[in-house]
């Protein structure tokens, strides 16, 4: 029994396509099933005024064309949560890959030992979990109490209420955000500078450039392939900004810190406005591959 | 030489720093209550106790908590990777109409944010009777692009001729992917590993949306969940995240060359 099993088998797989396509099968029939389907199913919602109506009883769906899309742009609280999303994005993205890059430039530095030490250290809180951190963090803002007014009294700053307060709200999220996210991309250029070439510097120094002009002449040319890649990732994953909000301000103070994913989450699962949610998660992804599409080309330009 | 001193002064520093934020949580979760509650704050504890572990698992049942995410995480990773390494070295060593296609089809894919899957997932998965059960988090995460693709550009480099010499020999393509694909892509799939096993603990959003139960949450779920009765209490959250934290940071330290290699090659190859 077991050796015409073994037989059908091995026919079965002398045709290497089958064998391919065994291989495939799993993978692809997932992704498909629980990735693809549900995109297209998403945008197929987006044109429904999917409710709790609907929820319990499908026949209660309808098509109703852009009106989702013509709501969300006249809704006051999209506009806002847009506005905050952007926000955290143009500031916190090139921010954090500022950070990233200085970090990587000195533990590239030949000066230092120890390199794996501090790479370590700032690399802790990339795989550390972002609600777990968040919490933490809510309670260093803390007003009365927190370490980070405390640290700031002895150079004379009052206490601010970093989380309640509308216009300190987003920067310390955005503060918050850099600290959780800096190792990751330090980790990514420190291999592209270790890629760059010893002699170009070599030459350099031979010609008599300055670190500044090295930097600007061979580092960051070098780096640029890798630069491109890090701010499209960052910016990828910032647009999605939706952890640390729900738990250290829930949105406040007055929605000052409401990211377009909350939003999102907010109409889909919570008032189950599932069409309207669905609109919102499409507009998202729009502005997401145009932004990507923006960068691919600044990049092209400039190679 | 200063500016040798100056540097680690820097460094030393900014080190610092980036970590005070968990000296303080592991400090103020060894506190009674309201021992973090205090002007001016205290970095160690006046008094050590693991009382707040002790509410965590005995009021509050954290356990449960702990058991889903070490269950779901280990599910996912296995399972995952198992399916992504077939799917990887069939795109690296199989020629298929369609493949190139497939492939690129797939990589363009991994730009749709995946928020935009979650509702029709949701209803999907909720008709299926699977909602506020694991198979909610294990469906999702069954295979996912960026592991397939991780898994081809390693399995690329693996000689043709070792695979054809073990046809020869008669090995079954499962043999040979068994055998000969699996252990030469080890350390990939250890990355590969650490990466799920990673995502799958600390990811949030999908599991807010798709465990409606305390007893079925992942720890970071119950920790937010926690967070809304307990905003007074940073020592009882603190423990919360501690017990949250712990297991990933060891996963990290033991396996963490696996893991800088992975964002390395993620990172250079694009």
């Amino acid at each position: 029994m077991s050796e015409e099993n073994n037989h059908i088998e091995k026919k079965y797989f002398r045709s290497g396509i089958s064998a391919a396509y065994f291989f495939l099968a799993p993978a692809m029939i997932s992704i498909f099933v629980f990735f693809f389907i549900p995109v297209i199913a998403a945008f197929i919602i987006s044109f429904t005024d999917f409710d709790i109506y609907s929820l319990g009883n499908y026949s209660n769906l309808r098509f109703i064309g852009l009106k989702n899309y013509s709501d969300l742009l006249g809704n006051e609280l999209f506009w806002t949560s847009l506005r905050n999303t952007f926000y955290f994005v143009v500031a916190a993205s090139p921010l954090s890959i500022a950070v990233s890059l200085g970090a990587a430039l000195i533990l590239n530095s030949k000066l230092v030992k120890l390199k794996a030490v501090f790479r370590l250290a700032y690399f802790i809180p990339v795989v550390t979990t972002l609600v777990a951190v968040a919490i933490v963090w809510r309670f260093i803002y803390h007003p009365r109490f927190g370490m980070l007014n405390y640290l700031l009294s002895f150079i004379g700053i009052n206490p601010i209420d970093w989380l309640g307060d509308p216009f300190w709200a987003m920067p310390s999220i955005i503060l918050m955000s850099i600290w959780k996210n800096f190792g990751y991309n330090m980790i990514i250029f420190i291999a592209g500078l270790q890629n760059i070439p010893e002699q170009l510097y070599e030459a350099a120094i031979l010609e008599g450039a300055n670190a500044w002009q090295q930097f600007k002449k061979i580092t960051l040319p070098m780096l640029a392939p890798t630069t491109i890649f890090i701010s499209i990732i960052t910016m990828i994953g910032n647009f999605q900004l939706f952890a640390e909000p729900y738990v250290m301000t829930q949105g406040g103070p007055l929605n000052k810190t409401l990211s377009v994913v909350q939003y999102m989450y907010q109409e889909g699962f919570r008032w189950w406005n599932m069409g309207y949610s669905a609109s919102i998660a499409f507009v998202l992804f729009i502005i997401i591959f145009a932004g990507t599409m923006l960068q691919l080309k600044i990049q092209k330009q400039t190679a | 030489m200063i500016k040798k001193i100056a540097l680690y002064l820097f460094l030393s520093v900014t080190g610092l720093a980036t970590l005070i934020p968990f000296i303080w949580m592991v400090s103020a979760s060894l506190m009674y209550d309201g021992h973090a509650s205090t002007y001016p704050p205290r970095f160690i504890p006046d008094e050590f106790t693991l009382y707040q572990f002790q509410s965590l698992f005995s009021r509050l049942n954290v356990a449960r908590n702990l058991f889903n995410s070490l269950v779901l995480s280990i599910l996912v990773t296995i399972i995952s990777l198992f399916f992504n390494s077939m799917a990887g070295y069939a795109f690296a060593k199989y020629r298929f109409a369609g493949r190139d296609k497939l492939f690129s089809l797939l990589l363009s894919s991994m730009i749709i944010p995946a928020q935009v899957t979650m509702l029709p997932l949701f209803l999907m998965l909720k008709e299926m009777g699977f909602i506020n059960t694991y198979m909610a988090i294990i469906i999702p995460g069954l295979a996912n692009i960026f592991g397939i693709f991780l898994i081809r550009q390693y399995a690329l480099s693996i000689p043709d001729s070792l695979i054809e010499s073990a046809r020869m020999d008669g090995a079954t393509d499962f043999q040979i992917y068994k055998s000969i694909i699996l252990p030469l892509c080890l350390p990939i799939l250890i990355t590969l590993a650490i990466f799920t096993f990673m995502g799958t603990w600390n990811d949030f959003l999908w599991p807010l949306i798709a465990l409606t139960d305390n007893s079925m949450y992942t720890l970071p779920v119950a920790l937010a969940n926690l967070m809304g009765e307990h905003t007074k209490d940073p020592e009882l959250m603190m423990a919360g995240s501690v017990i949250t934290i712990i297991p990933i940071l060891i996963v990290f330290f033991v396996l963490q060359k696996y893991y800088i290699k992975g964002i390395m090659l993620g990172g250079v190859k694009e």
